[in-house]
């Protein structure tokens, strides 16, 4: 895509958002969120069920465009209406749901959209290989072949494929939502671990989590949304576990926070 | 005997499978092979006509239409859509081309060209109604049924179009190529073109992903719509196709030719393993389920059916072919 020289400078981040606002109908789930988020860094995306982290990052994802406010990537804005705009950014996203295809193999679904071809065929080879490599350049989890369809992988094994599918493409942002919730404790740390070396590789990582010592493990930056609004966007050596669950609950903490007291939901 | 002991890990009585189970569970062609064999053979032993060179030419040929719209069928299906409408499309393709070729000097190419238009244009509708509306297709298509068969009624008076030309019949009936009648030529054409289409290129892939799980696809930048309506397209297109070798095999197209015949397009589909409910299925078994599906056609006819039973037998066919599919799940 872009050549490494023309990376913006240390310190400027990779994507902003400034006031950006998002309604399903009548319901406003996002309102005038502020967002930062920098390369080398882990930004970890924290707030309550239906606070509207999921709804955030489809909008950077393109699944649901922003209905207003500022989106930039290196600094210019862009107009992200779809997933391919966003990959070609190089924004890539694993889902909640993770978005895998059961009926189709582990190499379907890391090139899902997105094959590579020889001529006007698939050239299935290339294709195997890439995946073969990135898996192993993962080594979160052994899969006993890449040939096997989704629906015989456990979920730790889908997890493993959704996140090589984001890593596989020399992306500069991988955003991922909840990626440990259906993991045991072991599967936990090795993707914790991952998310780690992504950051340190150079990209910039969004990680959600509910869970605050996955966020405090690995998290540079924490950003609150509390309803909707972005409470709090700060440094994770800066604030501590109990403030960073009243900004989830409370929408604020001490100074920090959303300061007049608004929101009737 | 060999009582495996659990120290024993390389020989675990688990990982000895069934061969007969592991080929039902396995993809379904060979399974279903296995059921045209058995066909085959029954009707082979309850009649000495069946098993001849000569009968299974004919059921070569009488199988084309079955096939060529199946594979239509079959991508429809895999995008866990349906299409009711094929028979009803390849009566208006046929009657319009016959039409065209009556009123513009028999000119055998326009008339083809205006059938396979009028099959896509049909597949077109269909595919807008089922996406844009959000209508389920099993509708759309239920009506497009009732539409297009109207339609092809109302333009020909209920009247058969006679069509008079040579070239016509040569190039989509009655003509050879190395010795095999056209109608097989043109059925292992679409064939291959499908099979290539479906398993070697990036729309084949789409079409799986949108039936399989169409937000995953959605999520990948695939525009699930466009899938379908393409797969609709092909469908009405493969049933213009149809037309044109009917029109070419009776020398006239009519409003009511090929009465009924979605039930034999969609029993060869899922016959041939792909499931309704979308996401899997081969054109290698949608060929082999048209032929189980011939040969039913062949060899009821053959021991002495009567037709009203054919029928019976291919429904109740359909719904053990779905049971077991449904099962399977
Ligand atoms: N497509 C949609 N249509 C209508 N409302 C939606 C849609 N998607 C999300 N919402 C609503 O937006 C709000 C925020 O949902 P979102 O999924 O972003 O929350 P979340 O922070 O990811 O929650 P969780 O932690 O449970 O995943 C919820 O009230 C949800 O009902
Ligand atoms: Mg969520």
């Amino acid at each position: 895509m872009t050549d490494p020289a023309s990376h913006p400078s240390p310190g400027a981040p990779l994507l902003s958002l400034r006031g950006v606002n998002k309604s399903f109908g009548a319901v406003q789930v996002l309102r005038d969120v502020d967002l930062d988020v920098y390369l080398g860094q882990v930004t970890a995306l924290v707030g309550d069920n239906g606070a509207g982290k999921s709804t955030l990052i489809k909008g950077v994802a393109g699944i649901h465009a922003f209905d207003g406010g500022e989106f930039l990537f290196e600094g210019h804005p862009v107009k992200v209406t779809g997933p391919k705009q966003a990959n070609d950014l190089g924004i890539e996203v694993v889902y909640q749901d993770l978005a895998l295809c059961d009926n189709l193999d582990v190499v379907h679904n890391m090139f899902l959209g997105r094959e590579m071809k020889r001529g006007i065929t698939l050239d299935e080879t290339t294709m195997e290989q890439r995946a073969r490599e990135t898996l192993s350049g993962l080594s979160v989890r052994t899969l006993k072949s890449v040939r096997q369809t989704v629906a015989s992988l456990s979920g730790g094994q889908r997890q493993t494929v959704a996140i090589a599918r984001a890593v596989l493409w020399n992306s500069k942002l991988v955003i991922l939502d909840e990626p440990t919730a259906a993991l045991g404790v072991a599967q936990t740390e090795q993707v914790l671990a991952l998310v780690r070396r992504l950051a340190d590789k150079g990209l910039a990582v969004i990680l959600i989590s509910h869970n605050m010592n996955d966020v405090f493990q690995v998290a540079d930056n924490i950003a609150a949304l509390y309803l909707g609004q972005m409470a709090a966007q700060v440094k994770a050596a800066d604030v501590s576990h109990g403030q960073v669950v009243e900004l989830i609950t409370a929408g604020r903490s001490g100074d920090l926070g959303i300061q007049k007291a608004v929101v009737t939901a | 005997m060999s009582t495996t002991t659990p120290e024993a890990p390389a020989t675990v009585g688990d990982s000895r499978v069934n061969p007969v189970k592991a080929m039902l569970k396995s993809d379904r062609p060979y399974t279903v092979f296995a059921a045209l064999i058995v066909l085959v053979v029954f009707f082979s032993v309850l009649s000495p006509v069946f098993f001849s060179a000569a009968n299974f030419a004919n059921i070569g040929r009488q199988t084309t239409l079955v096939t060529i719209m199946a594979v239509g069928m079959t991508f429809v299906i895999i995008s866990a859509e349906i299409d009711l409408s094929v028979a009803s499309i390849l009566k208006l393709s046929g009657v319009c081309a016959a039409l065209f070729m009556q009123n513009f000097g028999e000119n055998w190419v326009l008339g083809a060209v205006v059938g396979l238009a009028v099959g896509t244009f049909i597949g077109l509708i269909n595919g807008l109604l089922t996406t844009r509306l959000g209508i389920p297709s099993f509708l759309v298509t239920l009506g497009m049924l009732g539409v297009a068969k109207g339609l092809a009624f109302v333009i020909t008076d209920t009247a058969p179009v006679l069509i008079d030309n040579t070239a016509f019949f040569k190039v989509f009936y009655e003509g050879t190529i190395l010795g095999l009648p056209i109608p097989i030529i043109w059925t292992a054409a679409v064939l291959t073109i499908g099979g290539v289409l479906l398993h070697f290129t990036t729309f084949g892939r789409k079409v799986y992903a949108t039936g399989g799980n169409a937000v995953a696809a959605r999520y990948s930048g695939i525009n699930t719509s466009r899938v379908k309506i393409y797969c609709f397209m092909l469908s009405g297109l493969l049933a213009g196709v149809a037309s044109l070798i009917f029109a070419a095999q009776a020398h006239a197209a009519r409003p009511d030719f090929a009465d009924g015949l979605e039930l034999d397009v969609i029993a060869a589909v899922i016959l041939g393993g792909t499931s309704l409910f979308g996401g899997r299925g081969t054109i290698i078994g949608t060929f082999i389920g048209s032929l189980i599906i011939g040969v039913l056609n062949n060899g009821l006819v053959i021991i002495g059916v009567s037709s009203s039973w054919q029928i019976a037998v291919k429904g109740l066919i359909i719904i053990l072919a779905v049971a077991f599919s449904a099962r399977k799940r």
